[in-house]
């Protein structure tokens, strides 16, 4: 395969970036799901 | 006297979803249904791209590059459609969650943009010799990341959230001027950058064998792009109840003429930490 090392770089890009995205959204949601159970139960459900 | 017939107004529709308890059940259950084929379709289109489509006769295997860059550079553009629409409803109509889903698309814009940007850099090192030109595609397609980094900027730079939400809307449409300048920079100046592949009035000027691996891993960024974004807003939403919620008891505490009200609002989980409490939005540091 030509271009081995860009065609590397540009896959982990396009797999990290929307991972890190939703890695940090799944976590901030989590969180106040928590958050909000916490405060009211009834809000969380 | 005959009674009077008031049209229908077209944000009546839209004010059905304003209500934060029936966004929250209606993006709970569409949730998976973007998320996992985005997943399936985001890694099934790049193996496809990476091992079983043909390499190019001329470019050679660094057009495997174009099933990652492509779906970026339409999301840049289309993500930020999408907050430009937003940003209208929250002007025109003053939707309360428009005002959320734009500042949290935002960041994921930005994010595929600079993903545009340096995936187009790393496929033009090997094929123009150079990681960047100043050529209208490029620099239209850089402004587009200014304008997000902007938006981003604006909408927390206020302390009263709904000055920022205001001036990130307006920010946001007078940028949209920019979308047509990316779309036809190609056709309009003299660029280094090739023009569009795929067109809406003509046949694509692509082999299938390349199409389809293209346009599984559009349509996988797309859930993608959009997935992250219902999962921001809904963290948003839920955010935005919290501090009403805590509010609500402060003002009950502070009218008892106790504190005790308080120790809930900034107990643990909730006032761990700087600049946490009442009034702080998680995220939006």
């Amino acid at each position: 395969m030509t271009h081995m090392p860009f065609i590397a770089a540009t896959y982990v890009l396009g797999v990290a970036v929307p991972l890190v995205f939703a890695v940090g959204a799944w976590r901030r949601l989590a969180q106040a799901r928590r958050r909000l159970a916490a405060i009211d139960p009834r809000a969380a459900t | 006297m005959d009674a009077i017939a008031y049209p229908v107004r077209p944000a009546r529709n839209l004010h059905r979803f304003a209500n934060p308890g029936r966004f929250l059940r209606l993006a709970g259950r569409v949730q998976p249904w973007l998320t996992w084929p985005a997943l399936l379709l985001t890694l099934g289109g790049l193996g496809w791209g990476l091992f079983a489509a043909p390499a190019d006769w001329q470019q050679g295997d660094a057009v495997r590059m174009m099933y990652v860059h492509v779906p970026s550079a339409w999301l840049a553009s289309a993500g930020y459609v999408s907050l430009a629409l937003a940003s209208f409803a929250a002007l025109v109509w003053r939707h309360p969650l428009a005002d959320l889903a734009a500042a949290e698309i935002g960041p994921v814009g930005a994010g595929f943009t600079a993903l545009c940007l340096a995936t187009g850099s790393l496929w033009g090192k090997p094929m123009w010799g150079a990681w960047w030109v100043w050529d209208a595609r490029l620099t239209s397609v850089l402004v587009l990341f200014f304008l997000y980094v902007g938006h981003i900027a604006l909408v927390r730079a206020f302390d009263d959230p709904a000055r920022g939400y205001r001036a990130g809307a307006i920010l946001a449409l007078v940028g949209a001027v920019n979308l047509p300048v990316i779309k036809f920079s190609v056709d309009w100046w003299n660029t280094l950058h090739q023009p569009a592949s795929i067109k809406l009035t003509g046949a694509p000027t692509m082999s299938g064998d390349m199409l389809w691996p293209l346009l599984v891993c559009a349509i996988g960024f797309t859930l993608a792009f959009a997935a992250i974004v219902m999962a921001r807003t809904r963290a948003a939403v839920m955010e935005r109840r919290i501090r009403g919620l805590l509010l609500a008891q402060a003002e009950r505490g502070s009218e008892h003429g106790s504190g005790r009200a308080l120790d809930g609002a900034f107990g643990p989980g909730a006032g761990d930490g700087p600049g946490r409490g009442i009034g702080h939005v998680p995220g939006h540091a």
